[in-house]
């Protein structure tokens, strides 16, 4: 396949205003499934998280999970939304393997949350008000696997593996409005708007929110029209972006490549585009009509669902605090500058940061730590630090280094085993024998041993010469393998040559 | 003594006074089944040695004494429909051929919890889309009154099974009558309880908002308690109502004792009265109803104005709804499947399994409910099907407003010809003109003998409808009715069951093959 054309961002952004969409689908951290009692649980041998109900057994009929319900209100009073005062289950019927019953079961033209509005703050804090559609429950499907084909899609496999394991588990899917207005910052918006969903529905605790599992997954819709044009234009649909960087790259690629078609007098296909993370580039899905017909029709077995208005004024009144009001109440009780308070957001470790100091961590240790060794492990392997190591194993780790047990060189060591997934810092501590030797007898014994090594040494401190002491306590650490509380050891040899 | 001609409440207070043993009640079902349905073919599976296994347990538990339910150790028959954990449940269908259920549906669940034994699994239309049982995949079940006629349907199965004394009690489901229409041309007893009345759990759905499961019987008793077992609310079934029932076999018991219908407000709703109804069929029918009359019931005559609506809607409702719970079977999971040859890609072989797995009807039925369903379609057939369906529930509430029950014959005629409607698929759909609309309003409807017709000597059928929840009602004046007939003429209806299943009835000495694929359109008799 031919390199898409491009044309030059800044170009493009001339030429043609970008409107922007999204389809954001959250999966709900409930114990069990939409409409059954299987786990709903990441991983597990394929089809072992099923119930009939998830593999569309004959006989077989859904029942509602009352706290995907529950949490699918809270997320939509998160986001600004009026609840239905009835909202209705519909079916989605088209043929697909991975959906065992061959419908979807979801909402169609009665939503459980409607109209509201979500505040994304850029990288510069500029606030961008982004219009909420609907929210609405659903589904998931099953996932295939394509075997024997070179790109692991369905094109050219032998045949295809499905797991039913994710089928049913429940999904909030969040539709924006057309966005307007975000200019060259449409690919920073994109990113923006994901990362305040994410944030959103972590603070509600409603979803383990990680995209690399899929916990969110982003559908943007692009579509370029003229300087000075009413009408929108043609968009394209790109799914499969699962991480925030790629929303936004995806974003600028899909503006650049249909000003480019546009710019030559062509007209953009409405299709769905994947997203190819390698290249940074996107390929045609199916195309897609807005007479697709999937024959919805009101779901017969189930009812509707009519919450009451005081299950309703109890989760509005349970809501945590919104991302926004939540980033300014965090920087007045942390005491950081602007900009040192920034660093946090644009790496997106707010969150991590507030369950860190929650945790019981100092928030500029906390800081120096997200900020500093965590991030840069990521960064080297190229994945997000928040998915690397959990903010109560990070405030152990600080506990560990303020009482003394380690020092920053075997903290950083101990994080290494944390991250390799050996357990907490404590674990890691004892398996690898990391701990400060804080037995003074032991610590006198190394020092002795250094001493006889440069007999002169104390000689130089009674002098008046107390750096001397630097070259005991680095040939102590250096007999303890960095096992040794450097202060602690300064205070021996002092004591050693008063006495 | 005969037990296979006890009904279901008789036999069980015998069990229960340890004069005959359910192995023995089960041994004689066995036998008669046996004996009969080779003529039949009422059963699509027999369970023998896993009935009589049952029943001998529950001869243990009774005689160490255990507390059990009124009917344990009674056999049952069960509608091939429902899902048995023990037994394939093939809804008639090939694309289900040997599959076996990993659970067992509510109801069956609770028939066995009370002790009942299972004798097997009843022949029916294939997904219960049909009047006479023709439609079934493994070949058509016959009517023991005549064996060149059809039992109905869907449930042609159990209805023959229970009037031919091959099981005392059976179940069945009813979308559009597939119970009360059997009930009827059979001469036996059947029971659509109110939607919500009866879990539809590990009911193989039809048509999801129509379906309900029921009991088939020979009296109103045993239907009533046979549903007195199956009811109730199930956390498994959404639309399953979350409330006490009654006892209906109490209500039952009252009204056969009393057979006293003063105060009762019985409507004859206009619109189902007369015309397009077989003259026997009607003469009957009155005759029942001056019975009631006797019996100190108040006669009514009431409107239901867009009843003659309610087929056309029930043809669009149905299929649409059947579209989508029949899209499931597509090899994928389970069933049959076929792989052109070759091999194939995933959409060649679901089609393929779908051409292959499914009938005539069931093909003729997808079709039309993913046309009524579909962009630009939907608001002019589901849409409008949906708001005739509010004008009927209307209707029903007008009408009881000055009935207490409303009646109706359960069928437009007696038993047809096999074959006669096959390849006329507007006429065997008009068979179900009285049934519908309590599917399409979600009320109770109970079917029971009010004799032969005087020109083919075969069963007719009245149907009882009372409102929502009002399923007692039923029994306590449908017990009523029957305790009268009974009574005018001395024995039960099926004691009149040919012992030949009416073989001296047809010029023939043999029964026509079924016209269908591969047969000639006369028959091809010789």
């Amino acid at each position: 396949m031919a390199a898409d054309a491009l044309l030059p961002f800044d170009e493009a952004l001339a030429k043609y205003e970008p409107v922007l969409g999204f389809e954001v689908h959250v999966e709900l951290s409930t114990k069990t499934k939409m409409f059954s009692s299987a786990p709903n649980a990441f991983g597990g041998a394929p089809n072992t998280h099923v119930a009939p109900v998830d593999l569309g057994l004959p006989g077989s009929l859904p029942v509602v999970n009352e706290q995907a319900v529950r949490y699918s209100i809270s997320l939509g009073l998160a986001l600004g939304c009026s609840i239905a005062e009835s909202s209705r289950f519909a079916r989605k019927n088209y043929f697909y393997p991975d959906l065992a019953k061959n419908y979807q079961i979801s909402q169609y033209d009665e939503p459980i949350a409607h109209d509201g509005e979500v505040e994304v703050e850029l990288d510069d804090g500029t606030v961008f008000r982004v219009p909420i559609e609907r929210a609405h429950m659903e589904e998931d499907a099953g996932k295939l696997t394509h075997v024997g084909g070179a790109t692991g899609r369905i094109h050219g496999a032998e045949y295809s593996l499905v797991d039913y394991n994710r089928a049913g588990v429940p999904l909030v899917e969040i539709v924006t409005r057309p966005i307007f207005g975000a200019e060259d910052r449409a690919p920073e918006l994109a990113r923006a708007y994901v990362a305040t969903i994410r944030d959103i529905v972590r603070s509600l605790g409603v979803s383990d929110a990680r995209m690399e599992r899929g916990n969110l997954r982003c559908d943007a819709n692009v579509s370029l029209r003229p300087r000075g044009a009413e009408k929108l234009g043609i968009r394209t649909e790109t799914k499969n972006v699962n991480s925030l960087r790629s929303v936004e790259r995806a974003v600028r690629y899909e503006i650049q490549r249909q000003a480019a078609i546009l710019d030559a007098g062509g007209t953009i296909i409405q299709e769905t585009r994947h997203w190819h993370e390698d290249s940074g580039t996107t390929s045609p899905g199916r195309p897609k009509s807005d007479a697709d017909d999937y024959r919805y029709f009101p779901e017969p077995d189930l009812l509707p669902i009519v919450p009451s208005k005081q299950l309703i004024a109890e989760l509005r009144a349970a809501l945590p605090e919104s991302p926004a009001a939540f980033r300014r109440r965090l920087q007045a009780e942390y005491g950081f500058t602007e900009s040192e308070f920034r660093d946090i957001i644009n790496a997106n470790l707010l969150v991590e940061l507030e369950q860190t100091v929650a945790a019981g961590a100092a928030p500029a240790q906390a800081r120096k730590w997200w900020l500093g060794e965590i991030l840069r492990i990521a960064n080297a392997r190229g994945v997000e630090a928040g998915t690397l190591v959990s903010p109560f194993h990070v405030s152990e780790l600080i506990a560990l280094v303020e009482s003394g047990r380690l020092t920053d060189r075997l903290a950083r060591e101990v994080l290494e085993g944390v991250i390799a997934g050996e357990g907490s810092p404590d674990d890691v501590v004892k398996a690898r024998g990391l701990a400060v030797v804080s037995d003074d007898s032991a610590l006198l014994a190394a020092i002795d041993d250094a001493l006889a090594a440069q007999p002169d040494v104390l000689d130089k401190i009674r002098d008046g010469k107390v750096q001397a002491a630097g070259a005991v306590i680095g040939a102590v650490m250096k007999s303890m393998k960095g096992r040794a509380d450097a202060a602690r050891v300064r205070e021996l040899v002092l004591e050693r040559a008063q006495g | 003594m005969d037990l296979t001609r006890l009904p279901a409440s008789e036999l069980a207070e015998l069990l229960t006074s340890k004069e005959v043993s359910s192995v023995e009640a089960t041994r004689a079902s066995l036998d008669r089944i046996g004996e009969a349905d080779g003529d039949l073919h009422a059963f699509l599976h027999v369970a023998g040695d896993a009935a009589l296994r049952r029943a001998s347990e529950i001869d243990q538990l009774r005689a160490d004494g255990q507390e059990l339910g009124p009917l344990a150790g009674v056999p049952i028959a069960i509608k091939d429909v429902l899902c048995t954990v023990d037994m394939p449940s093939t809804a008639g269908s090939r694309i289900l051929e040997g599959w076996v259920p990993p659970y067992d549906a509510t109801v069956v669940a609770r028939l066995r919890t009370a002790g009942m034994v299972p004798l097997g699994k009843t022949n029916m239309d294939e997904f219960a889309m049909g009047s006479s049982t023709e439609h079934s995949a493994y070949g058509p079940t016959r009517n023991p009154w005549d064996l060149e006629r059809i039992p109905g349907g869907s449930g042609g199965g159990s209805a023959a099974a229970v009037a031919a004394f091959e099981a005392p009690v059976a179940l069945g489901s009813d979308t559009g009558g597939s119970i009360r229409q059997p009930a009827a041309v059979t001469g036996t007893v059947g029971m659509k309880p109110t939607y919500g009345g009866v879990s539809r759990y590990g009911a193989i759905a039809l048509a999801s908002s129509l379906d309900q499961v029921g009991p088939v019987s020979r009296t109103v008793l045993d239907s009533a308690l046979v549903h007195d077992v199956i009811g109730g609310h199930d956390p498994h079934d959404s639309t399953s109502l979350d409330e006490a029932w009654p006892s209906f076999a109490d209500a039952a018991r009252a009204g056969a004792q009393g057979r006293d219908l003063s105060g009762t407000r019985i409507g004859v709703i206009r619109e189902l009265n007369g015309a397009g109804f077989q003259a026997g069929v009607q003469t009957r029918f009155e005759e029942a109803i001056a019975l009631l009359e006797t019996a100190g019931a108040e006669i009514v005559e009431v409107s239901a104005p867009h009843f003659e609506y309610a087929i056309a809607a029930y043809y669009l409702i149905l299929p649409a709804e059947a579209s989508s719970n029949l899209a499931k079977y597509d090899s994928v999971r389970f069933g049959l499947r076929v792989v052109p040859d070759g091999g194939a890609t995933v959409e060649q072989v679901m089609s393929a399994t779908r051409g292959a797995g499914f009938g005539p009807e069931v093909k003729r039925r997808i079709i039309l409910g993913t046309y009524a369903l579909s962009a630009g379609y939907y608001d002019a057939y589901y849409g409008s099907a949906q708001k005739v369906r509010t004008l009927i529930q209307r209707d029903f509430a007008a009408a009881f407003e000055q009935a207490d029950v409303l009646v109706t014959p359960s069928a437009p005629t007696t038993a047809f010809k096999l074959g006669d409607k096959l390849d006329d698929p507007l006429a065997m759909y008009l068979n179900d003109i009285t049934t519908i609309p309590a599917n399409l309003a979600g009320v109770p409807g109970l079917g029971l003998p009010v004799g032969l017709a005087p020109e083919d000597g075969l069963p007719v059928g009245i149907q009882l409808m009372a409102p929502a929840r009002e399923d007692a009602r039923l029994y306590r004046v449908g017990a009523g009715l029957e305790a009268l007939l009974h009574e005018s003429w001395g024995a039960p209806l099926l004691d009149r069951l040919p012992a030949d299943f009416g073989r001296h009835r047809g010029a023939a000495p043999h029964l026509a093959p079924v016209p269908g694929p591969g047969t000639e359109p006369d028959g091809g008799t010789a």
